[in-house]
């Protein structure tokens, strides 16, 4: 069809066939949008994951447990003295993701070790009180964490990380 | 599809690819060398606009299946949290929804299109019966996809529906049970209604490859139904003919979004946004607008059997029209009593359509009866003879000869169809409205809502008015189940702010648990959730309430409707009047009378209502003057409470509209846009045709 044309002398037919093949392929791409978007979360998942309130009382010392938030697990230790004094003695640069324990905490409240408990490595769920690390151990595939959640042996990445969440009183967090 | 190809492509890996699998040569020869009648009209264009609804009613229904929940107790919910929550989720089901009927408005032209000229005849008889088997399949998926949203009309349109095979005799019953998978509609019809209309558009999608492969074997018909003889006969399928399809596609999309996003619930029936209850059957139940001329049979036949076999003759009836009508001319042009016949049929099909949306009574009942016999009488008596009868013009030697006596002149049966069709869609489409209309209530005043017209938005104030009204009032008794605190902070919403509607929310005590001692507790509401409702469960409100249960409002204003009648729902269509329900619910409100009129009873407990159907309302007069205080200075009067507890309780219903008008208007410029430039490309890519 535009073999009458020449490069040089772009003609009216050429014009408008860049323009209806241009209005073709931005409707196309617009039209596209709400087709992507509608695989992001709802309106609702979205108000589902506001931030929520634990009350820290009834967890001795020693003692964790486990909430979920966003359809995660959060895990909430209240450590001992041995396991703060173990989280710290370490040497910050030999671990496979350096971090101290001090920016894993929230200052004041070192007993409270707050981790989203999935492993690093491919998403299971790490065993609380169990391992060399007297952390957390995850039976998937071995990988081993110590008592800050950092990694310490085994195929996982990076330590388990910290959700956000804030100190409302001396013993009640809130996650999100 | 037209023979070996001799395309070969120059890019080596594609060479590669060719000779191992040679897919571009079939593409390039079905649908780029492919030659095509250079004298198709825009009927033609049916089939690509065919093929386009197909792929946009399988896109957006995989999408909705993502968000959808096939279950009787949650598929209702579900429906309307993909339209409140899921992002462009109202757009996704608007176009489903619409795209349905959209899909069934093409389907009939492509039919008529057919039937007028003669494109069913030798050697195009195993093409049409594909075009009736895929048309048959449609019906089903159509109707399978009505019934998910699970509403009111939903559950009674499955019960009547499958309830038609019990017509069968001995095994009628029987197979009304495997049908159902319990003894009533249930959830295992749900269930299976929901596989089946997942699996069934892929079956269609497989009989259009063997209709297109059939229709490539044969080569196209055209207008004037000579078979292309010469080279000169025919354009090459592109760019000729998928410029001409696209800028038919073009049109039309002018038509769909003009549903989508102005008119979405037109075409629907205000029952379908009541959720199913297998108790109370609707008082007037209609079949989507596409299904009313077979309806319309069924019910003009007298005999339960012989209904059901009517019906399904209608249909299977047109896999014969290849032998039926044996005339040697195809084309309708050439033929005078075939083409007056044809409208005849046509205007037939029509009126069988508006009476299947009428009550069976009366003369509707005697009419049906004619327009039955005249529908099979087409197809038994009149083809038959006419081909025996009838002396046809003589056809043109070949298509080149028919393009170049065709002068400027358009010919007048494109513009008496376009009229027919226009006024036949619009009188299929609200019939169902005027169904109703013979009740006889008062028709509910109209009202200036800000909310109405293509640009219409809702009243902050009023949202926010009317918010309370619900909230001291109405919530006394009505639920408001689908709406969530932090709704009332949404775009479009009653312009809250976050912080605000988490305050309103606090003031609600919501149940919540169980906690870990098991036990269940309240806590102060949370913006997350939704407005608790007055009653524990449906017998506690219809205990506490003489029987009734009031109705939740979160969609009253969309479950709510009243007759139209002729020549309104016409003219609705174009002044986008869309506020039936909202008329109505005001007009309730404000509709109560101390004392009945005379001559009307009122049973006890009940209240005399001009508005409500049969009068007897269980609702005592909820509103009086001064009753709820406003802020603003707005006054505190009925039809001020009312009108502002309506307009709170449209958004309730829609609560997207804003959004969906605003995008509307985006893409209807866009659209006009594209159409123009389309067109202007068309005539340029054929002007050496002509």
């Amino acid at each position: 069809m535009t073999t009458a044309s020449s490069a040089d002398h772009p003609t009216r037919r050429d014009f408008l066939f860049v323009a209806t093949g241009a209005a073709a392929t931005v409707g196309g791409a617009a039209a596209l949008w709400p087709f992507i978007s509608q695989m992001n979360p709802d309106a609702s998942t979205i108000a589902a994951g506001a931030p929520i309130e634990v009350d820290l009382t009834p967890v001795a010392e020693g003692q964790d447990i486990k909430v979920f938030w966003r359809g995660k697990p959060i895990y909430i230790s209240h450590r001992t003295k041995k396991q703060i004094d173990e989280a710290r003695a370490v040497n910050v640069a030999s671990l496979p993701d350096p971090q101290s324990d001090e920016a894993r905490v929230k200052s004041g409240h070192e007993q409270w070790l707050v981790v989203i408990g999935i492993c690093t490595h491919l998403g299971c769920i790490p065993i609380a009180h169990e391992g060399n690390y007297d952390g957390f151990f995850c039976p998937c595939h071995g990988s081993q964490y110590d008592s800050s959640g950092r990694i310490r042996q085994g195929p996982a990445p990076a330590n388990l990380p910290v959700p956000p969440y804030q100190f409302v009183s001396d013993t009640k967090i809130q996650i999100g | 599809m037209s023979g070996p190809s001799d395309y070969q492509p120059s890019n080596p890996a594609l060479q590669w690819i060719e000779r191992r699998l040679p897919i571009m040569g079939l593409i390039h020869s079905s649908f780029v060398v492919y030659p095509t009648p250079r004298n198709l009209n825009y009927w033609w264009t049916f089939g690509a606009i065919l093929s386009f609804m197909l792929g946009i009613q399988i896109l957006t229904g995989v999408i909705l299946a993502m968000h959808y929940t096939p279950h009787a107790d949650l598929a209702f919910k579900s429906v309307e949290l993909i339209v409140r929550d899921v992002n462009y989720g109202w757009l996704l089901r608007n176009m489903h929804a619409v795209g349905a009927s959209m899909f069934f408005v093409a389907v009939y032209v492509h039919m008529f299109r057919g039937l007028y000229y003669g494109s069913y005849k030798e050697p195009r008889e195993v093409l049409w019966i594909l075009g009736v088997i895929i048309y048959l399949l449609m019906m089903a998926t159509g109707f399978m996809g009505y019934v998910l949203p699970w509403g009111q009309m939903s559950f009674w349109g499955a019960t009547v529906i499958t309830n038609l095979f019990s017509a069968i005799p001995y095994v009628g019953e029987s197979i009304v049970t495997l049908l159902w998978g319990g003894y009533s509609v249930g959830n295992p019809t749900l269930n299976r209604f929901f596989s089946l209309h997942y699996l069934l558009p892929f079956l269609i999608a497989g009989v259009v490859v063997l209709h297109v492969w059939a229709l490539h074997v044969a080569g196209q018909n055209n207008p004037d139904g000579v078979e292309p003889k010469t080279e000169k006969d025919t354009v090459p399928f592109t760019p000729h003919a998928t410029i001409k399809d696209g800028f038919g596609v073009a049109c039309f999309l002018l038509l769909y979004a003009w549903f989508i996003f102005y008119m979405p619930n037109y075409l629907g029936d205000a029952d379908n946004y009541i959720p199913a209850n297998p108790g109370v059957t609707p008082p007037h139940i209609v079949p989507e607008w596409y299904y009313l001329p077979f309806y319309a049979i069924l019910r003009s036949i007298p005999n339960k059997l012989a209904g059901v076999i009517g019906m399904f003759s209608a249909i299977i009836i047109l896999c014969f029209l290849p032998w039926l009508d044996n005339a040697k001319t195809r084309s309708s042009k050439y033929r005078p009593l075939a083409k007056q016949f044809f409208w005849i049929f046509v205007a037939v099909c029509i009126l069988l359509g508006y009476l299947g949306a009428q009550p069976p009574e009366g003369i509707y009942v005697i009419a049906g009866r004619i327009l039955t016999f005249c529908y099979f009488a087409y197809f038994l008596i009149v083809l038959p003879l006419l081909s025996r009868i009838e002396t046809p013009r003589p056809v043109p030697n070949s298509i080149a000869d028919a393009v170049l006596a065709k002068t400027g002149s358009k010919s007048t049966p494109m513009v008496s169809t376009a009229i027919v069709l226009a006024l036949g869609g619009a009188l299929f489409a609200s019939s169902i409205d005027s169904a109703r209309a013979s009740e006889g209530n008062d028709k509910p005043p109209g009202n200036k809502w800000s909310f109405a017209g293509p640009v219409g938005k809702y009243d902050r104030g009023a949202l926010q008015r009317g918010l309370k009204v619900y909230k001291e009032v109405c919530a006394n008794c009505h639920g408001l189940s689908y709406i969530a605190f932090r709704n009332l902070a949404e775009a479009g919403g009653p312009g809250y702010s976050v912080a605000q509607a988490a305050a309103f929310a606090s003031d609600y005590k919501i149940k919540d648990g169980p906690n870990d001692t098991g036990d269940m507790f309240e806590r102060p509401g949370r913006p997350a959730d939704y407005f608790p409702s007055p009653f524990p469960n449906e017998q506690a409100a219809r205990a506490a309430n003489g029987g009734a249960a009031p109705p939740d409002l979160s969609l009253i204003t969309k479950a709510r409707s009243y007759g139209r009648g002729f020549p309104w729902f016409i003219v609705d269509f174009f002044t986008q009047y869309q506020e039936q329900g909202p008329d109505y619910v005001a007009a309730v409100l404000q509709g109560f009378e101390d004392k009945a009129p005379e001559g009307v009873t009122i049973p006890e407990g009940s209240y005399y209502n001009k508005y409500f159907p049969g009068h007897a309302i269980k609702m005592p007069k909820p509103l009086s003057d001064g009753q709820v205080t406003y802020d603003d200075g707005s006054p505190a009067t009925v039809a001020q409470y009312s009108k502002d507890v309506t307009t709170f309780l449209m958004w309730t219903a829609e609560p997207h509209m804003e959004a969906r008008k605003r995008l509307g208007l985006q893409v209807f410029i866009f659209l006009i846009i594209f159409a123009g430039l389309m067109y202007f490309t068309k005539r340029k890519v054929w002007a050496d045709a002509h």
